[in-house]
């Protein structure tokens, strides 16, 4: 049960413009393989700012970052952006589809990216993944021809394609009315019940990070 | 999407416009070197009129270390006629770097017209050989080239010349030799070359019988027009036959090096215009992908975000590049291809080229293959500066920005 996932330890940031303001401070914390992990905390308190470190697409920071025992310092951009692409799954609050594609060909992108499997099986494991979150019928569709709740569960299905170690979700629930942000929960739950799936969500919705089993909270760039 | 196929027809219109302005300068240019070059031979072997070089006191070993001055040299005693002509003839039909060659007789005469006598020349050419290698039959306006072989002591006139005495086919024309013998003539053609000063004067009589006028022998021929295969190598083939036959030589390069100047200068200038095309294209690519990196800013942030490293989009953006130049570039080939066609078909008659209906147009798959090259290389280059900017972008600043 102690398997550690991530580990973040004394993480520090700095804003330079227009003068230099610390953004976070003395982050220190580990999440284990399966748990549902919620940062909370009011706007600019610095979570987005942290989520984005903890995913590597931010790498100007002080501190020590480990994602499944792998430190993250002093790794080129093309090695962040394979860590990325096998071991984590995004979520972020607008979808981000690509509109040129379809449904089943935006949620199989970062597959053929890792080029672990053929273009058969990746094409297969998607259409899994969308028959798990119930939107299989959409598959054939153009990306910008399903609704606003779809998109996001298509994008889930896209952040589940490589089976990450973690997924990350920024405000995945912030753009959706309450029926859909119900719906994306439940998918989030049944993944880390189901699937044992290590989840990360930055929310700042009480409700949603309620229910989660562990809440992170920040403020002021610390965490409380 | 839209974006993209703006950027091809840019590329479809430049690469049509290069291929159509190519083939089309190229065509004017072999026309207009064709009006002169067409009718010269590659080499032409003759005999200079001018003094001996080997004077007899030079070749006495008495004076042997004596410096010689000889005055009021005269350029007597050597004739126009080329010695031993069958041999010569023999050796350039086994020689495998000739195409085909044609014995001349330059005969100067005067052409009388009642009171009146026109300076003119008579050539005496063999039919077959002038027309196959010097295009002979193409300047024919009137009557059959081989009528001067069939139809004994006749002539072809020059379009000016037959105007100035008022011939017609059928007519007798009567000619006074520089011997000042008179002989009467056929009339069974008019030619037309377009150079106005050589149609006034010029015309041809079969080689037997410009022998005949100028009472000479059967062997007696005083020019050899030599067509060479690669006419690159006139000079050197010039040289070897004027030592070994002990003749002058005169090579295509050297007589006419204002033509290759000039078809130089015009091709030049077309590819010139044409890459400047091509180069403008690229601009527009350029600034067309420029505009796709900020509306496709959402797609670049989330192909990084999930794992796309920057050398993968930048080769996204590459190849969108690449296949604008690919598809506008094959379009624009086809395209150019089609106008030049149509050119092909535009009338153009005039009257110093009798054998010209239309326009002329140089169908060369080099000019496709330098234009599908130009155009690949043109959108890589456009599309490379693009690419790197959208490489470079950082995931987060879009994705926070929304």
């Amino acid at each position: 049960m102690s398997e550690k996932i991530l580990e973040a330890i004394n993480i520090y940031k700095e804003f330079h413009d227009p003068v230099t303001v610390p953004v976070l401070q003395d982050i220190s914390f580990s999440i284990n393989k399966s748990e549902f992990v919620a940062v909370t905390g009011k706007s600019g308190c610095g979570k987005s700012t942290l989520l984005y470190i903890l995913s590597t697409m931010d790498t100007d920071y002080k501190g020590a970052l480990f994602i499944d025992n792998e430190p993250m310092k002093n790794k080129k951009e093309a090695q962040l952006a394979a860590i990325r692409n096998q071991k984590i799954g995004f979520v972020f609050q607008f979808h981000y589809l690509l509109n040129e594609f379809t449904v089943l060909q935006n949620v199989m992108l970062p597959g053929l990216k890792l080029n672990k499997y053929s273009a058969k099986e990746v094409e297969h494991r998607a259409m899994e993944k969308l028959t798990m979150l119930g939107i299989e019928k959409l598959a054939l569709k153009n990306a910008n021809r399903v609704s606003g709740g779809e998109k996001q569960r298509v994008a889930i299905a896209r952040a589940l394609i490589n089976d990450p170690v973690i997924i990350m979700g920024d405000e995945p629930t912030g753009n959706l009315d309450k029926k859909n942000s119900e719906i994306v929960f439940d998918i989030f739950k049944q993944l880390a019940l189901e699937f044992k799936q290590t989840l990360l969500i930055v929310t700042h919705d009480e409700g949603f990070a309620k229910k989660t089993n562990r809440i992170i909270e920040m403020e002021d760039g610390r965490i409380n | 999407m839209e974006a993209n196929q703006f950027a091809a027809i840019g590329v479809t219109f430049s690469i049509s416009m290069f291929i159509t302005l190519l083939s089309f300068m190229t065509g004017l240019n072999d026309l207009l070197d064709g009006l002169i070059l067409n009718r010269t031979p590659h080499i032409r072997l003759y005999n200079e009129i001018k003094p001996n070089k080997d004077q007899p006191v030079n070749t006495t070993t008495a004076f042997k270390d004596h410096y010689n001055f000889i005055r009021s040299l005269k350029s007597g005693g050597s004739r126009q006629e080329i010695y031993n002509s069958a041999a010569v003839l023999q050796a350039l039909k086994n020689d495998p770097r000739i195409l085909g060659y044609a014995p001349k007789i330059f005969a100067p005469v005067f052409f009388n017209d009642g009171s009146i006598s026109i300076a003119g020349v008579i050539n005496g050419i063999e039919v077959e050989a002038e027309s196959n290698y010097f295009h002979f039959n193409d300047y024919i306006i009137e009557g059959v080239a081989a009528d001067l072989k069939k139809v004994s002591n006749s002539i072809i006139l020059g379009k000016g010349l037959a105007v100035n005495l008022l011939a017609d086919v059928g007519d007798i024309v009567q000619v006074t030799t520089s011997q000042g013998e008179q002989f009467p003539l056929k009339v069974v053609g008019v030619f037309q070359t377009g150079i106005q000063d050589f149609d006034k004067t010029q015309s041809y009589a079969s080689i037997v019988s410009v022998q005949k006028i100028l009472g000479k022998a059967g062997t007696y021929i005083t020019d050899i027009q030599v067509k060479l295969k690669d006419v690159k190598t006139a000079p050197a083939v010039a040289v070897v036959y004027a030592d070994l036959f002990q003749l002058d030589a005169l090579d295509i390069q050297t007589a006419n090096s204002q033509f290759e100047t000039g078809s130089f200068i015009r091709t030049l200038i077309s590819y010139a215009v044409g890459i400047t095309l091509l180069i403008v294209a690229g601009f527009g690519i350029y600034n067309i992908l420029n505009m796709m990196i900020f509306e496709k800013m959402d797609s670049i942030a989330i192909l990084k975000a999930t794992g796309f490293s920057g050398r993968d989009v930048k080769r996204i953006f590459l190849l969108i590049a690449l296949s604008i130049g690919f598809f506008g570039g094959m379009i624009g080939l086809l395209a150019g291809l089609g106008l030049s066609a149509l050119i092909d078909q535009i009338p153009f008659t005039t009257a110093s080229l009798p054998t010209v209906k239309t326009y002329p147009i140089h169908y060369n798959p080099l000019f496709y293959v330098i234009g599908a090259a130009f155009s690949l290389i043109t959108t890589y280059l456009a599309g490379w500066f693009p690419s790197r900017k959208a490489s470079k972008i950082d995931p987060v600043i879009i994705i926070r920005g929304k």
